[in-house]
């Protein structure tokens, strides 16, 4: 959990249900607040939310996209810490990550 | 439970869905258990006795997983409702073990976290240590329990490792050696769970080594079977060979079974005078009980499938790869096994939505279920395809007869996506559910452990068969018989009888979908289960059960237009007792089997009137 990459910069936090395979980096951010407004009303997003949490969505997981389904890539397995989950892109449109900064020989750390 | 004191001992299997926990129950109790549902709710429980090495008699309650004590699905409510002692007709727990998948700790850490605040004494049964060690993780048990302030056992359900320290640990708190406090449970909130975790994470740093990449052969394997192509093509390659298995492996079986009770219905006519007493056991009782049990092996052989598949990992997946394609009509992509179920039998498929936690997507997958075709469709279908379709080749090489049930096995999916749909519009108004779904890493499954939920899943079919299923029968059978025929009768008797009242008074709503009076009152002994109604033609023909010159009597008899009308009607017919006593069973209301028999009817009707009047444009 430790943040061993400080020294470069940062990338700019994007929607996990945004982002495509082979996608690695943290959480920062879960539920409420995050993602398009259209996630219907309050009950339906406080829901969400603590059932995210509840299978280890929690911010400064680290996150791996490992594989997409056939029809739009959707839904997508990722690897949460130790565990991998299966999530439709429209509950992961729920959870901001940051991916991991690239370094200068341009491979990702994990 | 007869012969343990109703004070003894109880304590509660608690843990994550995929931790093991229903093979550490299987090695704790063996086969000294019962299946239960819980009184009002369709959720299951098991329990088991057994005795401890010290002699002490205890009760074994294996709750259904979870990740929580918030009860968000009925599975959920009903450990929430059991761990605080809320639940009516269960007394208190005295105990809690915890069961958490060692090579997955942080979520089962969680829960023991918040099972902990229950106030209830704990324990944390580390269930598949050796596939822990192997894939290089160490945990240091003496550290862990001591900062989770609970004893820590590691177990290996599978080979039976850690049962004596287990029943020690067990015997040790049933002698008071470590006692409850005081409960502050509530409802965790968003920020508490956070807050667990963050604790969860320092108690993983200061007590597991986690080597990085430690799962590789599940990584591995998932590259194939969850690859956007490789995975289909797997699954139908999986689809296929349970099918072949389902309908081959179990086609000896069956015939047994069906000989079986023709023998015992013989024996019965040929030993009893004739009377209604005879005619009640021989043609009601045992010709309808053995018409729904001729199913068993079937049903045997897809649960033998499904729950070695669910113990291996591999459910998962497929709800995985199944999910957009089934997912836009609103079902789950776990909606996917039980409707595969469904074309065995409709009633292990309705049994096995059980998986599916939301009530909504549940409930969508019970009412369409029968839409999938049936094996017991298959005699009417093949009956009427032989004695109307001919037997030719168009295009060279595709059987016409091979055309036209593939289009009503169509029929069917087709319109079970459109009714999915149509209820997702109608009846939640378009509200759709989260899909998040732990995919388990692949492990090895244990034979005892699917064979004892195998003979359970019989065990609970043949109840429903014993119970449910036989009052309807023997209901049916005596519309079927009662009156008997009158002196000097020209008819064959089930003519006079209710059944062939009843099937003359719906003919005036029969006739413009092409039906005649014989099929009208067949359609009545058919509700017992589809094929009965070949048998019921036989009679009503009087062939007597000389079921094989009926295809060239309806051949002379009906019109292209009836018979296609028929085919038609049974895509839809919710001719099926048992399916609709299964769902009363399963949703716990009569609305649900109620909606179910009037929409399928409806469309049988509709399907049956298109195809009729279509057909009589054509010929």
């Amino acid at each position: 959990m430790v943040d061993t990459h400080s020294t470069s910069v940062l990338p700019v936090p994007v929607l996990l249900g945004k982002a495509g395979k082979g996608f690695r980096g943290t959480i920062v951010a879960v539920g409420a607040g995050v993602g398009p407004s259209d996630l219907e009303d309050a009950e339906y997003s406080d829901e969400l939310e603590r059932r995210l949490l509840e299978i280890g969505f929690v911010e400064g997981a680290e996150i791996e996209i490992l594989h997409e389904g056939l029809i739009g890539g959707d839904p997508i397995a990722i690897r949460v810490d130790d565990m991998n989950v299966a999530l439709r892109r429209r509950e992961a449109n729920a959870i901001l990550v940051r991916a991991y900064p690239v370094r200068p020989s341009g491979k990702a750390q994990g | 439970m007869s012969s343990w004191p109703s004070d003894a001992f109880r304590f509660a299997l608690v843990g994550n869905p995929n931790c093991g926990k229903t093979a550490l129950f299987n090695m704790l109790t063996g086969k000294r258990q019962k299946v239960a549902n819980y009184p009002g709710v369709t959720v299951e429980s098991k329990r088991g006795r057994l005795i401890t090495p010290s002699g002490r008699k205890m009760v074994a309650i294996d709750l259904p997983g979870t990740y929580s004590l918030r009860g968000r699905s009925p599975d959920e409510a009903v450990t929430r409702n059991a761990i605080l002692g809320k639940l009516a007709d269960e007394s208190p727990m005295d105990l809690i073990i915890c069961i958490a998948d060692a090579t997955n700790l942080r979520l089962s850490l969680r829960l023991v976290l918040e099972l902990k605040l229950t106030g209830m004494p704990v324990i944390l049964a580390l269930n598949m240590v050796d596939i822990a060690t192997k894939r290089g993780i160490e945990i240091d048990m003496n550290r862990l329990s001591e900062r989770l302030g609970i004893p820590v056992i590691p177990t290996i359900a599978v080979d039976k490792g850690g049962t004596a320290e287990l029943l020690a640990a067990i015997d040790n708190a049933a002698a008071g050696g470590h006692l409850s406090s005081t409960p502050t449970w509530h409802e965790q909130s968003a920020d508490e769970v956070r807050a667990t975790h963050l604790l969860v994470n320092q108690m993983i740093e200061d007590c597991v080594t986690i080597p990085a990449g430690n799962d590789v052969w599940t990584r591995r394997i998932d590259n194939v079977l969850l690859h956007p192509v490789w995975g289909l093509l797997v699954l139908l390659l999986v689809l296929f060979l349970i099918f072949q298995a389902v309908f081959s492996w179990s086609a000896p079986a069956m015939n047994v079974i069906k000989d079986g009770f023709d023998l015992a219905g013989d024996y019965v006519k040929s030993n009893f005078p004739e009377g209604m007493l005879s005619s009640l056991i021989a043609d009601g009782i045992i010709a309808g009980v053995g018409s729904v049990i001729v199913f068993l092996p079937q049903i045997l052989v897809l649960f033998f499938f499904i729950i070695l598949l669910e113990d291996f990992g591999y459910m998962a997946r497929a709800a995985f790869l199944m999910d957009r394609i089934i997912g836009g009509v609103g079902l789950h992509g776990r909606s996917f096994f039980p409707l595969l179920s469904s074309f065995a039998c409709a009633i292990p498929g309705i049994m096995a939505t059980r998986v599916i936690d939301n009530r909504r997507q549940r409930l969508a997958t019970i009412m369409i279920a029968p839409l999938m075709t049936c094996s017991a469709r298959i005699p009417v279908y093949t009956l009427i395809i032989a004695a109307f379709v001919p037997n030719t080749h168009v295009f060279g090489f595709v059987n016409l007869q091979g055309i036209v049930m593939f289009g009503l096995y169509a029929a069917g999916i087709i319109s079970a996506f459109l009714v999915a749909w149509a209820f997702r519009l109608f009846v939640w108004s378009g509200k759709s559910e989260p899909f998040i779904m732990e995919l388990p890493s692949y492990k090895r499954p244990s034979l005892r452990s699917v064979g004892i939920n195998v003979l359970q899943r019989a065990f609970v079919f043949l109840q429903r068969a014993g119970t449910t299923i036989l009052s309807m029968m023997i209901l049916i059978w005596f519309l079927a018989t009662v009156p008997g025929a009158p002196e000097g009768a020209t008819e064959p008797a089930i003519h006079y009888s209710f059944a062939g009242m009843i099937g003359h008074a719906l003919l005036p709503l029969l006739a413009p979908i092409g039906f005649n009076w014989q099929i009208a009152v067949a359609l009545i002994p058919g509700m017992a289960a589809r094929e009965v109604a070949v048998g019921a033609l036989a009679t009503v023909y009087a062939l007597g059960n000389d079921e094989a010159s009926l295809g060239s009597t309806i051949a002379t008899h009906w019109s292209l237009g009836t018979a296609l009308a028929l085919l038609a009607w049974y895509v839809f017919a919710p001719q099926c007792a048992s399916t609709l006593s299964v769902v009363r069973r399963e949703t716990n209301s009569w609305q649900w089997p109620l909606a179910m028999f009037i929409y399928l009817t409806a469309l049988a009707y509709l399907a049956a009137w298109i195809v009729f009047h279509t057909t009589l444009l054509f010929t």
